[in-house]
């Protein structure tokens, strides 16, 4: 009996939408990477995390790559590009922060109003810890920005009409629903966004990130589950692309943050947040994800080169 | 193919005799077509009816062994493609590649980060199983001491013997068979004798063929030869093609149910890159799917630790949580008069908080009791989480011998245990702490300078 390759074809397909003024992500009808059972859509898209004050808590190593770009988030967004060539920035508005620095909304929406002046990439636009914060700074900004196509980092059931009124309705911007490792509340924040008005072609999803080792096995096994569903029983409440903040979790976890004074046997601390950035980012892809934010210029050459291998 | 319940029931004596166990001859069919029992339980079967039954009931991916003594490890035997479907089963092992034409400073490298990546985490001891050797000299000698010097230096590792040279197998395979190594090398022209040497010394067989069309008609070929303790390799050495191998191995096995492919496949990712930090992706990528030993350049606490972490994730069976050994576990530099925690054994949840307490910079305890490995809420729910089983913890880990302090930080979602707590620790005062982990470190400092006051 000769070989028959197997192969898998799904009725559904996830939805294709388009961020800033060309970036496309998702689209696909096949599993991750397989292209041997058909579309497997957009090449998955990288981005850079910046933030709106300077990274104090970022590990050393980070700092002495963009420490002298990192008091202005124009130069430091301007520096990723040149540096490293992302598919767009992540713009972090941690100096929104009620308990940090607690910047208003107005002075948020002017970073963001600079960088989209002086850049072309799209942006992502993430918030502070506060879902209430995030709630009335988003509202400003995405009048800042209309119709941009931004992505809006994120929209959580504690804000979501806020978030999706303002950047998925008035504003013509993206609204990312994220819940917390789980399919169910994954789909029920999308259906109230989609109810609120947002239309499903301006929102993405993060269904929970998490790093390597750290409750990794939820964040694999609800984005499989979300994807089989989408594909498989053609649920079009679970057919938005995945965005996948990786770098916020990987950077502040011990394998990355300890220093080498703290386990010297872990020799280079910064090798150790480079592998954990790159593997949190390789688990998430293989399972679902159409873009990853990363921080290391390392971490985005070799997440480039891993993502072209596979769709070459 | 499988054989459905009825197939199955027309095959039996239909004695109803009992002695296998189940009631009727009916019901044992039907738990047989699920799996759930053995041919052999009949006593009354036909030779030719069990030989029948026990090719169609036998599980569509084999599992197969390698290693000696307490280093035994089993491969394959998976039964799904996605881990919530069930379980994955049998984790991959890491192995690191050795080839005879190495320089001795790289070897003795190889042998170092071998040697210093040994760790525990969360019960699993976590090292490199497996030293794979390739002959790329062909001269034998050399191949063997080359073996010989790095089993000798890494008392944990099983070999791999890569050679499709029949005569340097054979002797390989002799001087290390008692370590129950694994012997790759079979194709399409030496499968005959490779499967002889295999055979001999009971060893699990790497066979391999350019494509997997190939490798299929090369393993029918080493089936009929009577040999089934195979790891596959299709012969993929980009990381695209060695993907489609993995995933249409594992799929024409577990999804069009061919035990030709049902065998655990092997990744040469040493052979897919040179930058050890696409080893780490690569690596990770079959890990979630689907090789069960994944070949690396070198393995140095940079890779082992996510890598090993993600494989424990990975291989969790999500039925039965990740737990934490019960016990008071010591962040940073605490010292008696340290601020103690209490939280569940569930991993995870200790991982988060013990993350957050580090984060601090706050030397800190934090007690672990037995709470059935459940998270806070579910824990104090079902009655685990409770007064009794944390002052049985204070007791049992002879907390008050050990610390000064005689106040306890509890997490925020279970303050209605305060006063439980205080009535069954007497001259404990218990603090109502965060409800979410990652408020801890601002807790932590208003918590130290609040108490100094």
């Amino acid at each position: 009996m000769p070989y028959k390759k197997p192969s898998q074809k799904f009725g559904g397909k996830i939805r294709e939408v388009t961020i800033g003024s060309g970036l496309k992500l998702g689209g696909e009808s096949t599993l991750p990477f397989y292209s041997f059972d058909g579309d497997t859509g957009a090449k998955p898209a990288i981005g850079m995390e910046i933030w709106d004050i300077f990274p104090e808590s970022w590990p050393q190593s980070l700092k002495n790559i963009f420490g002298e770009y990192a008091h202005d988030p124009v130069k430091w967004a301007k520096y990723c590009i040149e540096k490293s060539n992302p598919d767009f920035i992540c713009i972090k508005l941690e100096g929104a922060s009620p308990e940090g620095n607690n910047k208003s909304p107005e002075e948020c929406a002017a970073v963001v109003k600079r960088l989209a002046d002086e850049i072309t990439l799209p942006l992502v636009i993430a918030g502070c810890d506060s879902d209430e914060k995030n709630a009335s700074v988003f509202t400003k900004v995405a009048e800042a920005v209309p119709d941009k196509n931004y992505v809006f980092l994120s929209a959580v059931e504690a804000n979501y009409k806020e978030v999706g009124a303002a950047a998925g309705m008035a504003y013509g911007n993206i609204v990312s629903a994220e819940s917390s490792v789980d399919l169910n509340l994954a789909k029920q924040l999308n259906i109230l966004i989609t109810q609120l008005g947002v239309k499903p072609e301006r929102m993405v999803m993060n269904p929970g990130c998490s790093a390597v080792g750290y409750g990794f096995e939820y964040v694999v096994t609800t984005m499989d589950r979300i994807r089989l569903a989408a594909l498989d029983q053609n649920d079009v409440t679970l057919q938005m692309p995945i965005i996948s903040p990786v770098s916020f979790e990987t950077w502040k976890v011990k394998e990355s943050a300890a220093t080498e004074n703290d386990m010297p046997e872990w020799g280079n601390q910064e090798a150790r947040g480079i592998a954990m950035e790159v593997a949190t980012a390789a688990g998430v892809l293989a399972t679902g994800s159409n873009a990853v934010i990363l921080r290391h210029p390392r971490s985005v050459e070799v997440i480039r080169n891993f993502i072209e291998e596979l769709t070459a | 193919m499988a054989l459905n319940g009825m197939e199955i029931y027309k095959m039996l004596p239909k004695k109803n005799c009992k002695e296998c166990g189940f009631p009727t001859c009916l019901a044992f069919a039907m738990k047989l077509a699920q799996g759930g029992t053995q041919a052999e339980k009949c006593p009354y079967m036909s030779d030719d009816a069990r030989a029948k039954l026990e090719e169609a009931t036998a599980p569509l991916m084999k599992t197969v062994k390698f290693g000696t003594g307490d280093r035994i490890y089993s491969l394959g035997g998976e039964t799904v493609l996605f881990r919530h479907e069930k379980t994955f089963v049998n984790k991959p092992r890491f192995a690191v590649m050795f080839d005879d034409g190495m320089n001795e400073d790289e070897v003795t490298k190889k042998i170092n980060n071998i040697n210093s990546v040994n760790y525990t985490r969360i019960s699993e001891e976590m090292f490199v199983e497996i030293a794979a050797f390739r002959c790329s000299t062909g001269d034998k000698q050399k191949f063997i001491s080359l073996i010989k010097k790095v089993v000798q230096s890494c008392s944990k590792v099983i070999p791999m013997i890569i050679t499709e040279d029949t005569e340097i197998a054979s002797a390989a395979a002799e001087e290390f068979s008692s370590l129950g190594p694994i012997l790759y090398g079979a194709n399409e022209q030496n499968y005959e004798t490779m499967v002889s040497i295999a055979k001999k010394y009971n060893l699990l067989l790497g066979v391999k063929a350019p494509d997997q069309a190939n490798l299929y008609d090369l393993v029918q070929k080493i089936q009929n030869s009577g040999y089934r303790e195979l790891l596959l390799d299709a012969g993929g050495r980009n990381l695209k093609t060695a993907f489609d191998d993995v995933v249409n191995m594992r799929r024409t096995a577990l999804l069009s149910q061919d035990r030709t492919f049902g065998y655990p496949s092997v990744a040469f990712v040493c052979d897919m890159t040179k930058d050890k930090m696409m080893e780490v992706a690569m690596a990770t990528l079959f890990v979630e799917k689907y090789a069960s030993i994944i070949v690396l350049n070198d393995m140095d606490y940079s890779m082992a630790l996510p890598l090993f972490a993600l494989r424990q994730n990975i291989y969790t069976d999500p039925q039965r949580p990740m737990r934490i050994e019960q016990g008071i576990y010591r962040i940073g530099q605490a010292d008696e008069k340290s601020p103690l925690l209490v939280t569940v054994d569930f991993a995870l949840t200790y991982f988060i908080v013990s993350g957050e307490v580090e984060r601090s910079k706050v030397p800190a305890w934090i007690l672990i009791p037995d709470a059935g490995g459940y998270s806070v809420l579910t824990a104090w729910a079902s009655g685990k989480f409770n007064a009794k089983s944390i002052a049985k913890a204070i007791k049992d880990f002879e907390v008050e011998g050990k610390l000064k302090t005689r106040e306890l930080i509890i997490p925020g979602k279970v303050a209605v245990l305060k006063s439980d707590i205080e009535d069954e620790l007497s001259g404990w005062k218990v603090i109502v702490g965060t409800r979410e982990a990652a408020a801890l470190p601002a807790f932590l400092k208003d918590y130290l300078q609040e108490r100094a006051s």
